[in-house]
């Protein structure tokens, strides 16, 4: 009967080495495991063994099973593994392939710069403020110290609409237009669309411009050069350098042009900054007591400081775009760039 | 202005280089654009003497001349008639390099020999006179190159003078300001006037009729004048300034004008009739022909300078045909006079006339320059033509220019302005150093007087301005302001317009700018009938190109030129959108209706991946973009309504978009019409939302509903229906009936098949069920669902499919 047992166990391993799908795991356990399987009718036979050997049968009957036991949940298991491997590797999947999905569009240069600025002096108290684009000669010009017949108007080609109604040449109207209604103190920006009637590669007949204004008592002019200065050291970085010097604008005195180092030839003079190795930002100045007294601020208690500056420059120079045209052909392969 | 430093040094001495100078400048407000070196073009090319001329005997018209440099001589062969012996010439000698890059060889002529080339100016590029060999002055040392001879060779600055720089423009007026700069003085011309004893006043006599156009008229002349060339040294002064010479009387206008900064006017004397002049104001269609050979219809307020019956100059702009100075002629009437800044500005504008005369008037040239300009001139016209100065002169001055005086100024005014103070003695001596008076006036006051030409200086902050200009700004301290904190309410709008780039940004559409000027013809391009609100253009009147010549009043017609530009450039996928204004005229005399618009436009594949899906976008696919938007406001009552459109959409896939019953833009498919009109392939859909309206719409109240912890049993059923029914109409009925239990109901398939026949479709409607107090049984549910079927079927005609 042991030697039976023996012949069992060997024959049982033997047949699971082979086996290898789940079914013919599960056909071993239940020929030799199951209820009418080899090893259970041995065991059940254990009355034909001699006295003083059945206890030897019985524990090794008992060994075998759970040998038997062991060995099929192991194979079961790499088994199930194996399937599982097999699986992943039928699944796997060419991960070079571009994803699917919408991929996000592009903000325009353009407003990204005026999104950058206004961030800026969102940050130093100024609040952006709307006017008209159709604007009155009055607003535009006669309110802003630029009279009729004065050699200034050539400062800013204009388009008309009727004789007093123009396409504002600048965002300064709004200044005015603003402080007709509030009393200082007014910290304001106005960004927005502005025309002149000039097309070349630096010119288009349409552009952007950012205005801002403060008005406070005691404000100085080395308060403007402090607001300036701050602000382009934030868009061009902390080691640009800077000057200011004197210019003229109708609205303001004493007024200032702002320059930057070149950031195409650091100074050293190119293309870009016409060999001066500085580069003409914006425009700025003291609000001219003219246009104070105009909306009725007192000049002797009031004072304070304008500044305006094109956005397509700033964009261009800011990603070496050479042609300022392109910023207005809405070529998506342009776009796409920003 | 082109400024000439050799020509500068007339008046002072310059000790910067030409880059230390236009930096200076720069620094102080009279910004150098531009250095520019003007180098002779030749080399080799020295003083010569002609010893001998004698015909060429094989070539009639040639000449065999001798040359001298004084030291040695030269055969030279001679195209040329105006040589003499005796004569000084420029010599071109074997090796020499002349303008064009051509090098002097030694060569046989007709066979004689030729060692050398004689030149005329144009031959050399030192002026315009191409007519024969240029003489030059005797007295030159033989033999020394032309160019030192002549002083030839210059720097340029180009400076740009601001508007309210009149008094720099003139060469006077920059040394002056270099003076200022450098501390160095200034040279002034010496005038020595040589009059005969002809008297002015017997032979001539000036009045003015309109004193407000013409407050003073000055007048000088010079008999027995011959009219030549100017010297070199004027031709190149005159070059360097951007003038061309003419002839040695109007040429010393110019220079005077150049260099005095007062524009000047010679009249040939026998063409002005009863030898007097008349200033009086134009008449509305006076017809008048300028030197240029020009006629102008005048308008009805210039300044005219007449003689006894015609006009004969447009004062302070151009002077006429019929008085221009000819080789013959013989008196000179020299006009100096100070016009009315904004009347000439007028006149020239309204007249195109935009001179160097009426470019100083305009912006105010120096009322008490007039007499020494005049004289000046006078001197010079006699010198360089050999003339006499009648005695005496015209000064008609009927109205006194009123000068500046006495302007208060200060200095705690200049240190609140500046943010610093400036030391009272560097404050006056910066005044006294461009010429203001400087008084005391007070404590801590001063009573500043400027001089007559800075006539842009009336109030106590262009004083300052002054001040710091010449203090350096780079002196000014730099602070940040203690400002008062308020807060400007802020444009919601503004708010919603970022909010939504972000959403169309995430959702695949780029960001353009389209001109907000188009073509008129635009709305033609989409259809638009007569009545459209939209054809009401705010028109340019002065537009660069038809194509920009009237305000845009709708963005429609520029997002589909933006996809026909794009497609042309092979890019046909195209999601894009803008934000900004159209415009629509209301009135005449009132500010047009400026609309703040967002809109977009899809063409091409729905998709960018070309591995996956190639379905082409279409109505929906807009659609969903539009209500993400709705969506992330918070805007639950967006309806979209078929029956209205636009007549460039197609008719079977647009619609009116509705918030609150308010219509607030549309979407749709472009009209083929209109594509085929614009000569555009594919399809295109787009919209336009009107973003003033939309922001009006906004409630963004969050009030936080409680969850129910019970589970929601959902039921599907599927609605056969007319075609033709919207399904929306479907959700409208099933909501109507009010059943509180009914969570939700959604359309979750639309089915159109052959099965149902053509004009029905199937609409699939999964209702979702739940209480927010306990789980609904089986039986509770059907009951409620099998009522609103029931209802739907009955108010719908629906039928039930199986």
């Amino acid at each position: 009967m042991i030697a039976d047992l023996q012949q069992l166990e060997k024959d049982a391993l033997a047949e699971l080495k082979e086996a290898g799908a789940e079914d013919s795991i599960l056909a071993i356990r239940t020929k030799y495991l199951g209820r009418k399987g080899l090893l259970t009718s041995l065991l059940r036979n254990i009355a034909q063994v001699p006295i003083d050997e059945k206890p030897l049968f019985g524990k090794r009957c008992n060994e075998v099973k759970e040998l038997l036991e062991t060995k099929i949940e192991e194979a079961l298991k790499s088994q199930a593994q194996n399937k599982k491997e097999e699986i992943l590797a039928r699944d796997k999947i060419d991960v070079t392939l571009p994803g699917r999905g919408v991929r996000p569009g592009r903000v325009h240069p353009v407003v990204q710069i005026r999104r950058e600025i206004c961030d800026i002096f969102a940050s130093f108290g100024f609040s952006v403020v709307e006017g008209p684009e159709v604007e009155w000669d009055y607003y535009n010009f006669e309110a802003l110290n630029i009279p009729q017949d004065h050699p200034a108007r050539d400062m800013q080609d204009t388009f008309y609409i009727e004789d007093n109604m123009v396409l504002r040449t600048h965002t300064s109207p709004v200044q005015v237009r603003i402080m007709e209604k509030v009393n200082p103190p007014v910290r304001i920006l106005s960004p927005g669309r502005v025309y002149r009637p000039d097309s070349d590669v630096s010119h288009t007949p349409m552009f952007h411009q950012i205005e801002g204004l403060l008005v406070d008592q005691g404000i100085s002019f080395a308060d403007l050069k402090g607001i300036l200065t701050a602000f382009l050291k934030k868009v061009f970085g902390d080691d640009t350098l800077l000057r200011f010097r004197p210019s003229f604008f109708p609205f303001t005195e004493p007024s200032a042009e702002v320059d930057i180092r070149c950031v195409i030839c650091r100074g050293k003079g190119c293309r870009v900054c016409g060999q001066s190795g500085w580069l003409e930002i914006l425009g700025s100045g003291m609000v001219d007591p003219a246009v104070f007294k105009n909306v009725g601020y007192d000049v002797e208690v009031y004072s304070g400081f304008a500044f305006g500056l094109g956005l397509e420059r700033i964009a261009m120079l800011k990603y070496g775009i050479s042609d300022i045209r392109l910023l207005f052909e809405n070529d998506i392969r342009f776009l796409k760039q920003f | 202005m082109l400024v000439s430093l050799k020509w500068l040094k007339d008046y002072i001495d310059l000790e910067l280089t030409a880059q230390e100078l236009a930096d200076r400048l720069t620094m102080t407000g009279l910004e150098v654009d531009a250095i520019k070196a003007v180098a002779h073009k030749f080399s080799g090319v020295v003083v010569a003497k002609i010893s001998s001329v004698r015909p060429h005997p094989g070539a009639d018209k040639l000449s065999l001349c001798d040359v001298t440099d004084g030291t040695k001589t030269y055969p030279v062969v001679c195209g040329a008639r105006n040589i003499n012996a005796g004569d000084i010439v420029p010599l071109a000698k074997i090796g020499a390099v002349i303008p064009g890059g051509y090098t002097i060889k030694s060569t046989v002529l007709r066979g004689e020999k030729s060692d050398g080339m004689l030149c005329s100016e144009s031959e050399l590029e030192i002026g315009d006179d191409a007519s024969g060999i240029m003489h030059l002055p005797t007295g030159l040392t033989l033999g020394i190159p032309l160019e030192t001879a002549l002083n030839l060779g210059d720097t340029v600055l180009d400076v740009s003078i601001t508007p309210n720089r009149s008094d720099c423009l003139s060469m006077i007026g920059m040394a002056r300001e270099i003076a200022a700069l450098t501390g160095k003085k200034i040279k002034m011309p010496v005038l020595k006037i040589k009059e005969s004893v002809e008297d002015i006043s017997s032979l001539s006599s000036v009045s003015i009729v309109d004193a407000d156009l013409c407050p003073r008229y000055s007048a000088r002349m010079i008999k027995n004048v011959k009219i030549g060339d100017s010297p070199i040294w004027m031709k190149t002064r005159l070059e360097a300034a951007g003038l061309r010479a003419i002839n040695n009387v109007v040429d010393v206008t110019n220079f005077v004008m150049l260099e005095m900064g007062q524009p000047l006017h010679a009249f040939d004397f026998r063409f002005l009739e009863e030898g007097r002049i008349v200033v009086r104001k134009s008449k509305t269609g006076e017809v008048f022909v300028s030197l240029d050979e020009k006629s102008h219809i005048l308008p009805d307020d210039s300044v005219l300078i007449c003689d006894g019956k015609k006009p004969v100059a447009i004062g302070g702009i151009m002077g006429g045909l019929n008085s221009e100075v000819k080789d013959d002629t013989q008196v000179i009437f020299l006009e100096s006079a100070y016009f009315n800044p904004s009347s000439i500005r007028r006149s020239s504008r309204r007249l195109a006339m935009p001179t160097d005369a009426a470019f100083r008037f305009e912006r105010g040239i120096d009322p008490e320059g007039v007499i020494r300009a005049l004289n000046r001139a006078a001197q010079l016209i006699a010198d360089l033509s050999g003339g006499s100065i009648c005695k005496n002169y015209i000064d008609e001055y009927p109205k006194k220019i009123k000068a500046v005086e006495n302007i208060p100024l200060r200095l705690d005014r200049i240190r609140e302005i500046i943010g610093t103070a400036i030391a009272v003695k560097d404050v006056v001596r910066t005044l006294k150093s461009i010429g203001m008076i400087v008084r005391q006036g007070g404590k801590g006051k001063y009573l500043v007087t400027p001089p007559t030409y800075r006539v842009d200086i009336e109030r106590e902050i262009d004083l300052i301005e002054e001040v710091v200009r010449l203090y350096g700004y780079d002196h000014v301290p730099v602070t940040l302001p203690a400002v008062s904190v308020t807060e400007m309410a802020s444009i919601p709008r503004l708010d919603l317009e970022e909010r939504v780039r972000q959403l169309l940004i995430g959702s695949g559409y780029s960001e353009i700018i389209n001109y907000s000027f188009t073509s008129a013809a635009s709305v033609d391009y989409l259809c638009l009938p007569q009545e459209d609100e939209r054809r009401n253009f705010v028109v340019i009147k002065n537009p660069l190109t038809e194509e920009q010549s009237v305000m845009r009043t709708t963005m429609a017609y520029g997002l589909l030129e933006s996809l026909k530009k794009n497609i042309n450039n092979a890019s046909f996928n195209l999601k894009i959108f803008e934000i900004g204004r159209v415009f629509l005229k209301l009135k005449a005399g009132e500010l047009p209706e400026e609309k703040n618009i967002l809109a977009g436009l899809l063409s091409g594949k729905a998709s960018e991946d070309l591995w996956g899906a190639k379905a082409n976008v279409d109505f929906y696919d807009l659609k969903g973009s539009l209500e993400n938007i709705f969506y992330d406001l918070k805007l639950e009552q967006c309806r979209y309504r078929a029956e209205i459109s636009e007549p460039f959409l197609h008719p079977g896939q647009s619609c009116g978009v509705y918030e609150n019953e308010t219509r607030i833009g549309y979407l749709g498919q472009a009209h083929p019409d209109v594509m085929q009109k614009m000569d555009i392939r594919g399809a295109a859909y787009l919209f336009e939302i009107n973003l003033d309206l939309l922001v009006q719409q906004i409630k963004q109240q969050i009030s936080y509903k409680e969850i129910s912890k019970f589970p929601a049993v959902t039921r599907d059923v599927a609605f056969v229906i007319p075609a033709s029914m919207e399904a929306e109409k479907m959700l409208e009925i099933v909501l109507s009936q009010r059943e509180d239990l009914l969570e939700n109901v959604v359309i979750f398939d639309i089915y159109v098949g052959k099965s149902l026949g053509e004009w029905a479709k199937s609409v699939g409607l999964r209702f979702s069920y739940r209480a927010f107090d306990r789980t609904l049984t089986d039986t509770e549910i059907n009951s409620i669902h099998d009522k609103i079927v029931h209802n739907t079927v009955r108010l719908t005609g629906a039928k039930i499919r199986t």
